[in-house]
């Protein structure tokens, strides 16, 4: 059944596809939750990558990368977190510095690199349930990352909502006033939060660099850590939807790649430019069925304890 | 505290000082007669396509001439206002010689090439020139041929997938040569055209050899810079043609060959007419034969493919054979180039039609 | 090291002009660091990166030109801004602009058209910049969704709107099908202030931009209801000033000035219609707003600074060999460094005894 098949490839790609930015997305949806807006993750995220790479490439091993990714892209966050949270520096300017440095970095370290290359992450083939027809390619036949993705996914959406410190690090986004009133070390919670979106993005880094494409080449994040931001604010700061527009985003990315294929003659720029009106769309219909879904109250706005 | 402050100040009081003193001291010291080449690129040095190969011709320069010069390069400046600012810079920074290596700065270089009559500019893949303005390009399309033949021999599934940038002439007639090379095999061979609209995307160049893959295709052919599509065809099992340097590295058992850009001789070439005072004004399109157009030992194929390649390359570099050479239809049926005729350069350089065969639309048109 | 920020009530003017002098103390110190850590010779890069480009004419000029299109945008954020709409698709207006401006330039090309052709291309680039900006603003009206997302979403869509017209029916006939259009004729192009360089009226319209945002911003009410729209909505609703109203305002002006800022562009040092236009001034343009702290003087300030360090980023490359991630990493460390300065300046900062929860 070649259809089937065609039709379990493309899933599996959309899942791939959708990954990096699922990862980016998550952490910054966690920052941003505590009331951080940090629009550094593609430089967190391009730094991880870099990172990532040249630690696989010279210890051999894709843990170590990944390890190594993860702590880059947590020590990058940690510039902002400086800025943005203890000195109370404007968050936007904040980020985008972080982005600039960010790139910098990443073509500095990753200058040695440039046409080497190495083994990708294996597919984790899981026996008996990987061959099983269309569910087997797309579930059970994906990259370590993927089901990162989606374990990170549950925690954090369990996380935010059924566990106390989700309800502290909420509150600190909702009203930092009132959360310090309470006795809770705001600008801790917060650097916190903005460290996990800082591992976040240089996993979605490490993603990039040693699976989905395993080299290393300047600017190779091409503006997927902007398509992240943007994907939080279309998930409404919720996990679930977060989920569901990562997916949409890399749907259509992959689609449009297909038609083109079958040689429909539309305008190759008015199908690139579709998972962009997709999701402007689908933000639209989304915010008109259900109003009042709104930002954390105190997204970008630096706390600064009174007394 | 205050003490600290007060260190500090001296210290950065001693750093204006020092800098005041050395930006007096630049003016005077020039280098001793060594010729200034100056380049500028449009992505970074590290992509591993397009300004990579440029940049390994700027090092040949220095590796065969030496001392005699000296060689700088700004990278990722993108077409727009800002390049005809950093092509100036090179210039007033003394350079005597500047490499544009993007179709985009043309207009810049001609502007900046008005002021600085002394200066002698080389302005890669543009079509106008000036007396202090040369241009440059490569036959790219002479290797695509080849591939289009062994991509005919080799495919099972006898479909090509083709991962394209963006519809311009040079991107066109590299399809059509690929074609037309797969024809002259098998005249019913197929290629699927996926455009990414993008030189450099990774990602997404990997996504589009894996949709054509998935699509049926058995051989990817590719006109953008990243080795993603290499590597995703040595995942995916299936056979791949390399783009700009030899990926062989990305794909040991999908690279089939690679066409290499070889600028090499060329900056060798034009820095030692500007040495020897001979350099003038002229336009080059060298391809093959003089080295520039390279394609990676042929790899991953029967012999009897090979030896077929190494004939056409041999045929290719004699003269003996030229892709665009009728008779050529266009895709409605028109005879565009009579029996023994050849496509003259110009309408190479500026096609915007596909030949007969392919089953797409360019885009735009 | 428990420390605490206090906020100053009052900021004086020794401080403000404290501010930029520590950031630059900051940068000198890490900058040194950097540069000998990278193995350059600090001081001769910091006279490259500051010194050279400030004392000579042809570089200042090219700074004003740098730092115009980073001004006009600057400013029209700062009104976004000021009233809390997250405006951060300007770049995305910028490119309707040119498109809408451009459109009159290539129907009038090659007529008899008269020097009203500019004029009415700034007009028609300013309304097509102002059109793209209102899409988010009914957007976020009419249904509630977020102007961030569907801002930076028109960005990409309006760049590739862009590429299909270069590409395609626009592209020059005579331009051997590359992508470009014909050369703007010379009624439709931005007149040079001088005989030399690249100065252009245009960085006029920008310092006209600066004393009018001023005006506004400071002595009229429009600027105050803005204001107070951003900062306190429910006072604002309760003093009658209309929540939609002023969306639809700051969107459609900030757009209208980026869309100018295009046109601008495209008709001053570009010449022609292109695929790239913009070397992303209109996410640049988001760090001049934040940085001058969206007081139309401070745009202009740091709108020059931040040109300044692109500036010198590229005589680094040229004269020093610098390698472009150097100077991206340089340009990184001197915003974070003034960032830093500004905080300092604003805030005292105190030191605490024993444990306290920050």
């Amino acid at each position: 059944m070649p259809d089937v098949t065609i039709l379990a490839a493309v899933l599996a790609s959309i899942v791939a596809a959708a990954t990096p930015l699922l990862l980016a997305a998550l952490g910054e949806l966690v920052a941003e939750r505590a009331g951080t807006l940090n629009l550094g993750v593609e430089g967190m995220m391009i730094v991880g990558a870099a990172v990532g790479y040249a630690t696989a490439y010279g210890s051999g091993s894709l843990i170590l990368g990944t390890l190594a990714a993860v702590i880059a892209g947590t020590l990058l966050s940690l510039v902002f977190a400086g800025l943005a949270i203890w000195l109370a520096a404007n968050q936007v300017a904040s980020g985008l510095a972080t982005t600039i440095l960010g790139l910098g970095l990443a073509g500095l370290v990753g200058a040695n690199y440039v046409g080497t290359r190495l083994d990708a992450a294996p597919e984790l083939h899981i026996p008996g349930l990987s061959d099983l027809p269309l569910v087997g390619p797309v579930v059970f036949g994906q990259d370590a990352f993927v089901y990162a993705s989606l374990i990170l996914l549950a925690f954090v959406a369990w996380g935010l909502s059924r566990t106390r410190a989700g309800l502290v690090l909420r509150a600190v986004g909702e009203s930092h006033g009132a959360a310090h009133a309470l006795g809770h070390p705001v600008r801790r919670i917060r650097t916190l939060a903005v460290m996990f979106g800082g591992a976040c993005a240089g996993l979605a880094g490490a993603h990039l660099s040693l699976a989905y494409t395993p080299f290393w080449a300047s600017d190779m994040t091409a503006g997927r850590g902007w398509i992240a931001l943007a994907l939080v604010v279309f998930s409404a700061w919720k996990p679930l939807w977060l989920l569901a527009g990562a997916y949409l985003f890399g749907a259509v990315s992959i689609l449009q790649l297909h038609v083109q294929g079958f040689g429909l003659g539309i305008p190759a720029q008015l199908l690139s430019a579709l998972p962009y009106l997709a999701t402007i769309a689908a933000l639209v219909v989304i915010s008109a069925l259900k109003r009042g879904q709104g930002a954390p109250a105190s997204l970008g706005v630096p706390f600064v304890p009174d007394r | 505290m205050r003490k600290i402050l007060s260190k500090i100040l001296s210290a950065s009081a001693a750093l204006a000082a020092g800098l005041v003193i050395a930006g007096a001291a630049t003016g005077g010291a020039g280098a001793a007669e060594k010729l200034k080449v100056g380049f500028i690129y449009i992505g970074p040095v590290g992509d591993f396509g397009w300004t990579y190969q440029h940049d390994q011709g700027r090092k040949a320069v220095e590796a065969a001439l030496g001392d005699k010069v000296e060689t700088t390069y700004v990278e990722s400046v993108p077409e727009g206002p800002d390049a005809e600012r950093v092509i100036e810079q090179l210039a007033r920074a003394g350079n005597k010689l500047i490499f544009t290596t993007s179709f985009g700065y043309m207009e810049p270089t001609l502007k900046v090439a008005k002021r600085y009559p002394k200066v002698m500019f080389e302005h890669a893949t543009g079509y106008k020139r000036a007396a202090n303005v040369s241009t440059y390009n490569s036959k790219f399309h002479e290797g695509r041929y080849i591939l289009g033949q062994i991509a005919a021999k080799t495919s099972k599934t006898g479909t090509i997938g083709y991962i394209a940038s963006f519809p311009i002439p040079e991107v066109i007639s590299g399809i059509n040569s690929l074609m037309l090379g797969a024809q002259s095999v098998n005249p019913d061979i197929k290629v699927k055209i996926v455009w990414v609209n993008s030189w450099f995307d990774p990602a997404k160049e990997a996504d589009a050899a894996k949709a054509l893959i998935d699509q049926g295709a058995d051989i990817i052919s590719q006109h953008t810079d990243s080795p993603a599509a290499m590597q995703a065809a040595e995942a995916r099992g299936v056979k791949a043609f390399g783009q700009a340097s030899d990926m062989k590295n990305f794909g040991p058992n999908a690279q089939l060959t690679s066409i290499v850009d070889n600028w090499a001789p060329y900056y060798v070439e034009r820095v030692k007419a500007a040495l020897d005072g001979t350099w003038k004004s002229t336009d080059t399109w060298s391809g093959m034969k003089d080295g520039e157009v390279v394609m990676a030992p042929y790899t991953n194929m029967p012999d009897d493919v090979k030896k077929m390649a190494e004939e056409t390359e041999a045929k290719i570099k004699s003269g003996a054979l030229n892709p665009f050479k009728g008779p050529i239809y266009k895709q409605d049926g028109t005879l565009v180039v009579k029996e023994g005729e050849v496509l003259p350069d110009k309408d190479i350089l500026s096609m915007n039609w596909y030949v007969k065969g392919i089953t797409d639309k360019v885009p735009g048109q | 090291m428990p420390f605490r920020l206090e906020r100053q009530e009052t900021v004086s003017g020794l401080a403000l002009l404290a501010a930029p002098l520590l950031a630059l103390i900051f940068t000198l110190i890490v900058g040194a660091v950097m540069f000998v850590a990278l193995g350059q010779d600090p001081i001769r890069a910091f006279s490259v990166y500051f010194i050279e480009p400030l004392s000579d004419p042809w570089t200042l000029q090219e700074l004003v030109v740098k730092a115009g299109p980073l001004l006009l945008i600057g400013i029209g954020l700062s009104f976004c801004y000021r009233a809390n709409r997250w405006n951060i698709g300007a770049e995305g207006q910028y490119v309707a602009g040119a498109v809408l401006g451009s459109w009159l330039a290539l129907a009038t090309h090659g007529t008899e058209a008269g020097p009203w052709v500019l004029p009415a291309m700034l007009v028609l680039g300013a309304l097509g910049g102002a059109l793209w900006g209102l899409i988010p603003a009914v957007l976020r009206v009419k249904f509630g969704a977020s102007e961030i997302l569907t801002s930076l979403m028109l960005v990409y869509v309006a760049q590739l709107g862009l590429d299909y017209l270069v590409r395609g029916p626009w592209r020059d006939p005579q331009g051997f099908n590359f992508p470009q259009s014909v050369t703007f004729d010379p009624v439709a192009t931005m007149p040079l202030l001088f005989e030399e360089g690249r100065l252009h009226a245009g960085v006029l319209v920008g310092l006209v931009a600066v004393a009018l945002a001023a005006f506004v911003l400071g002595r009229t009410l429009v600027g105050f209801s803005i204001e107070l729209g951003g900062s306190a909505p429910r006072a604002a609703a309760f003093a009658g000033f209309d929540e939609r109203r002023v969306t639809y305002g700051v969107f459609a002006l900030s757009g209208a000035l980026a869309g100018l800022a295009g046109i601008i562009e495209v008709a001053g040092p570009i010449g022609n219609l292109q695929p790239s236009i913009s070397p992303g001034y209109g996410f640049t343009a988001i760090i001049a707003a934040m940085l001058g702290r969206l007081h139309p003087v401070g745009v202009l300030i740091a709108s020059l600074v931040l040109a300044l360090t692109y500036i010198g980023g590229e005589a680094a490359q040229i004269t020093l060999r610098m390698p472009f991630d150097v100077t991206r990493v340089f340009q990184g460390t001197l915003l974070i460094s003034i960032l830093a300065a500004d905080v300092l300046v604003r805030y005292r900062i105190r030191r605490l005894k024993g444990a306290a929860h920050a």
